[in-house]
């Protein structure tokens, strides 16, 4: 017993702990190093999106032309545009989040940019989370912001428009999350796109119910905390999983 | 040492012959089993006082529906065995048993309809546990299309791996976020079977429909197994031996 607890331990141990110290400040050097990365990853991904506008506004306006289809296939009459609204909206901006998915890694995968990410010595997972965020960005954040007019074509009352756009903000988080799996697992197959849909539309029911929930229940004036919650809290399982998952199925496409 | 014969079962001309050995080994005992629970289900067992005779396709379709779920959480635990310690043979278990889990789910699909129709009036219903089989079956279908979109077959492999660790720990969350959407929207209109109330000669049939169709899946794998293998392993020498025996 005493024996463990020798001289020996007593004077290795104020040298001991300079060098875990050393270790720790090494290794939040190499996180801020990956924070970093992580962050001109982002920026990258942001500035060549507005480079090529016209790919940023296709997915609103798919999102737009979903919304005008229903009026025109169901019944223009605003009281039962009402009472389909969640499934409209929720519906429209799945579709668009999936659109918009091709343009996550296609073009980084076809010039080499995801080689070079994943040769760079930075945690790849971090970089797809960054690379998740621009697209969450790109498309969920406009989304969102749109909702709320597409919400008024279909009859929706003002009162309920915080919650929609709260309920489309953080879903979509989710949706791009799944997608970054999806579009990455289908990295290198040619005409992915009925297959991308299929992987990602399965994994992606549980937004689509709680959000036409939340929805709904904005639309209605009751209190929509607990749908949202529950799509907060599935976000956040997406954050802490997704970018792991989707930094696997990148490196498998490059082998 | 205690570990030689786990360590063998990497080696692919070990395990296709070890397929071909216990195939017989779980295909007799499953047709005992099969036979022995339809006997004992369909003539046997009384009929259900609310149900009639209609309740009989509960030992095709409970057994189809329990193994729709038991086989892709071996086919999970395979992909996952495969990526992490680079096991081919493990991707090839997981390769095998996505058609016949996809088999399975349709099965219980189908069966679901049609004990639906008479009981329910409808051959459809939006009720959860239909709902979530669904999903189900296009989580399989999306996976056989990943391995089928991927040329390169170690890619294929690893891909598709990634996807059903995905898909496991999505089917609690989309089955629980399915069964509370329901519990919202449908008033409780279904007819249910009487739970606690089921007497042994309805239960016995079913434990042994159970039992053979795991059995079945067994032996079914391993057959599968036994193809996929040599498809996998077609330039290899021993291939040559096994195909001239």
């Amino acid at each position: 017993m005493s024996g463990l607890e020798s001289p020996a331990a007593r004077t290795l141990a104020p040298v001991a702990t300079p060098i875990v110290r050393g270790a720790s400040r090494a290794r939040a050097a190499r996180s801020a190093d990956a924070i970093e990365a992580a962050r001109l990853a982002l920026l990258r991904d942001l500035q060549l999106a507005f480079r090529k506008r016209s790919q940023l506004i296709q997915p609103l306006a798919f999102f737009a032309m979903v919304t005008l289809l229903f009026p025109l296939a169901v019944s223009p009459e605003l009281s039962r545009l009402r009472e389909l609204a969640p499934g409209v909206l929720w519906v429209g901006a799945l579709l668009a989040s999936l659109l918009a998915l091709e343009f996550l890694f296609r073009d980084d995968a076809y010039d080499g940019t995801l080689e070079q990410y994943a040769l760079s010595g930075q945690p790849l997972t971090a970089l797809m989370f960054a690379k998740t965020l621009a697209h969450w960005l790109l498309t969920g954040l406009p989304l969102a912001l749109m909702a709320p007019l597409a919400a008024l074509s279909l009859g929706v009352g003002p009162a309920a428009l915080p919650g929609i756009v709260a309920a489309v903000a953080i879903g979509s988080v989710t949706l791009s999350l799944i997608g970054s799996i999806g579009a990455s697992l289908t990295l290198g197959i040619k005409r992915s796109g009925a297959l991308l849909s299929l992987l990602t539309l399965p994994l992606s029911l549980p937004v689509l119910i709680f959000g036409a929930r939340a929805t709904q229940l904005a639309i209605h004036g009751a209190p929509y905390g607990a749908p949202l919650e529950l799509l907060g809290a599935l976000a956040v399982l997406g954050i802490t999983l997704a970018p792991f998952a989707a930094a696997a199925a990148v490196r498998i496409s490059l082998e | 040492m205690a570990w030689t014969w786990f360590h063998r079962l990497a080696s692919p001309p070990h395990v296709y012959a070890l397929a071909a050995r216990l195939t017989p080994w779980f295909a007799w005992p499953a047709a005992l089993c099969i036979a022995a629970g339809l006997w004992g289900g369909l003539v046997l067992a009384p009929p259900d006082y609310q149900q009639g005779d209609g309740f009989r396709i509960l030992y095709v379709h409970a057994p189809s529906a329990w193994m729709s779920l038991m086989v892709y959480m071996t086919m999970a635990i395979a992909a996952a065995i495969g990526l992490i310690w680079r096991m081919k043979v493990a991707h090839a278990v997981a390769a095998s048993c996505a058609p016949i889990g996809a088999s399975f789910t349709f099965a219980a699909l189908v069966t679901g309809a049609l004990w639906g129709e008479p009981m329910w009036g409808t051959y459809w219903e939006w009720d959860p546990r239909l709902t979530s089989e669904l999903v189900l079956l296009f989580l399989y279908l999306g996976y056989m299309g990943l391995r089928a979109g991927i040329e390169d077959p170690q890619r294929a492999d690893r891909a598709s791996a990634v996807l059903a660790i995905v898909g496991v720990v999505n089917v609690p969350i989309i089955h629980y976020s399915v069964t509370w959407w329901n519990s919202l929207h449908q008033a409780p209109s279904v007819m249910r079977l009487a739970k606690p109330a089921m007497p042994f000669a309805m239960v016995a049939p079913l434990l042994l429909m159970l039992l053979g169709f795991t059995l079945l899946f067994v032996a079914l794998l391993l057959t599968r197994l036994r193809s996929e293998v040599l498809a996998r392993e077609r330039s290899a020498s021993w291939i040559r031996e096994v195909v001239s025996a």
